[in-house]
């Protein structure tokens, strides 16, 4: 166990019926540390990032954040304690423009919101700093745009840009790149680089060529056990990650996946 | 008027409308006069479902219940004495209000077909309780032996009067609504509306936003309801019946959700509908639940996005 971690994960278990989604499972995540996990399909990534989230009760287990017990928090406590996260399937606000979109995110940081007579799109102190956030992600062209008309990768970047409008301590990345191509995946790999050292980053992902690139360490999850943790140096020797997960030389290849 | 910089035909209708309803006392025809009364007070009761329905997407089915209290506030009052509007009205918005919070922070635990049925059985609840108040009329009702005084400053049992206070209040309403819904809070009750577990993980207490949204609409919707005890001189347990929370759901429909305008173009389609097919035949709803169908169908949006389209 390590000491000072932001986000400190033990001995956590949860399993549906005969299936155990997450078996004894430990994770520490270190301040500004982009930690990757990486596993095969079925093996347990979206429960853990469910449990880490709040939408799930783990079985048994501790789940601590910034030094205070979570494990039974809700969703919207966990967030307020800055444990904000994005969705693997897009989850933004269809009929609301790209900038309400980031805009509701930058209240959602801005105290409470039972405000009733004001209008939420004549705020500075909501406009400005979501405006600034697209100009981070490069959505600031698309800013009127309604959320439901920009492109699957656009909408991607949306996403992101809403997790991070909350400046969050820990940013829970639930396979960002899917779906995208290879050069918005690309874009989207600089863009997390950028904030390398800045932000604290759990990074759920089938891209190997992010993964490599952004971690600093990658856990390597399999059948909800974690079966091994280390640089990314250290995972991409070890024999028995290659045979669970990467399964041959060629890495690349093997780690494309449908789904 | 969600925008009111551009003048097209939403607009145009809708200041059409307001100019209609501006001088349909001067003609001195009680019967419309009242008729667009009561069209009016529906209107408040359509667009405070529509805060909780359109806005919050929380499909209620048992908003008649706010209205019945509300009217049924100002009726007890009455008969204990309490003549004073400023008051008895406020009270009806308060009681309402502490009603939907307690039928709110119980509903509000689950959604879809749940929350309707759940809505409905409090208020079918309520509709049974006052029928056994003997002392307040039962199943027979009650009726109010004056309308409420406002302190001489405007006698309102003259309909005429009557009937200009209740369109201040519905476009005092309108205004306010407008607002709540480009407010904040508003944003957030949409979001919620539109995907709640975004919300939740972006850190808003989605339960909490929409039990205020539904306790707002239900103060709106007793304050509708007094103006209704006022109208009629009566308050009956027919008020909060299922088949009103229906009702008022239709006008809303019909009229067009998410939006302020549609709800009170809706409340005014039904009743002139219903007023004018029920003169020529007692099975006006042969007819006129078929043309709802058609509004339906054809106009998702209600007659009210129908307007725009057709721009």
């Amino acid at each position: 166990m390590l000491t000072g971690a932001l986000l400190e994960v033990q001995g956590l278990e949860k399993s549906f019926g005969a299936i155990m989604a997450c078996a004894r499972l430990s994770l520490s995540i270190m301040p500004g540390e982009m930690h990757a996990i990486i596993g095969p399909n079925g093996a347990g990534k979206s429960t853990l990032v469910a449990l880490i989230a709040g939408e799930l009760r783990p079985d048994a287990g501790v789940i601590r954040f910034s030094g205070k017990e979570i494990t039974a928090l809700s969703v919207h406590k966990r967030s307020r304690l800055g444990l904000a996260r994005s969705f693997q399937i897009t989850s933004i606000f269809q009929g609301f423009t790209v900038l309400d979109n980031v805009a509701l995110a930058i209240q959602a940081r801005s105290g409470h919101s039972f405000r009733f007579w004001q209008n939420a799109r004549q705020i500075a102190a909501l406009r400005e700093p979501a405006f600034s956030m697209l100009e981070q992600v490069g959505l600031t062209g698309r800013a009127q745009a309604v959320a439901a008309e920009l492109s699957y990768g656009e909408q991607r970047q949306l996403e992101i840009a809403m997790a991070l409008a909350v400046k969050p301590k820990l940013l829970l990345l639930d396979e960002p790149m899917a779906g995208m191509g290879a050069e918005e995946s690309e874009q989207l790999t600089a863009l997390l680089l950028s904030l390398k050292g800045k932000q604290t980053l759990v990074l759920v992902e089938h891209d190997m060529d992010a993964v490599f690139s952004l971690a600093d360490r990658i856990s390597v999850l399999v059948y909800g056990r974690m079966i091994a943790v280390g640089t990314p140096d250290v995972i991409r020797s070890l024999p028995e990650v290659r045979k669970a997960y990467l399964g041959d030389e060629e890495m690349e290849g093997a780690c494309s996946r449908i789904d | 008027m969600d925008n009111f910089r551009h003048f097209d035909l939403r607009s145009a209708a809708l200041f059409l409308l307001l100019a209609v309803l501006a001088v349909i006392p001067l003609f001195g025809d009680i019967f419309y006069t009242r008729l667009m009364t009561r069209i009016m007070i529906y209107a408040m009761a359509a667009l405070s479902l529509d805060l909780i329905l359109g806005y919050g997407g929380m499909v209620s089915l048992g908003h008649a219940a706010f209205l019945g209290v509300g009217a049924y506030t100002v009726g007890i009052l009455s008969l204990w004495g309490v003549q004073s509007a400023f008051l008895s009205w406020p009270l009806a918005m308060l009681v309402s209000m502490l009603m939907a919070l307690v039928i709110g922070a119980i509903s509000l635990r689950v959604s879809g077909v749940s929350f309707i049925m759940i809505t409905l059985a409090f208020a079918q609840m309520l509709y049974y309780c006052f029928i056994s108040l003997k002392g307040y009329g039962g199943s027979d009702g009650m009726t109010l032996p004056v309308r409420s005084s406002l302190a001489g400053l405007l006698d309102i049992s003259r309909h005429g009067s009557f009937y200009y206070l209740v369109l201040c209040i519905l476009l005092l309403i309108f205004f306010a609504a407008h607002r709540l819904v480009h407010s904040r809070f508003g944003m957030v009750v949409q979001g919620i509306r539109d995907n709640e577990r975004r919300m939740l993980a972006l850190g808003f207490p989605a339960f909490r936003y929409k039990l205020v949204c539904f306790v707002l609409a239900a103060g709106v919707a007793g304050l509708a309801g007094a103006l209704m005890a006022n109208q009629n001189l009566y308050v009956g347990p027919a008020l909060m019946h299922w088949k009103q929370s229906a009702e008022i759901l239709v006008m809303v429909i019909l009229g067009g959700m998410r939006s302020l305008a549609g709800p009170v173009l809706g409340a005014m389609a039904l009743l002139i509908a219903e007023e004018a097919l029920s003169s020529y035949t007692e099975h006006w709803m042969i007819i006129l639940g078929p043309l709802l169908v058609i509004v339906v169908l054809f106009g998702r949006k209600g007659i009210y996005g129908m307007l725009k389209r057709s721009r």
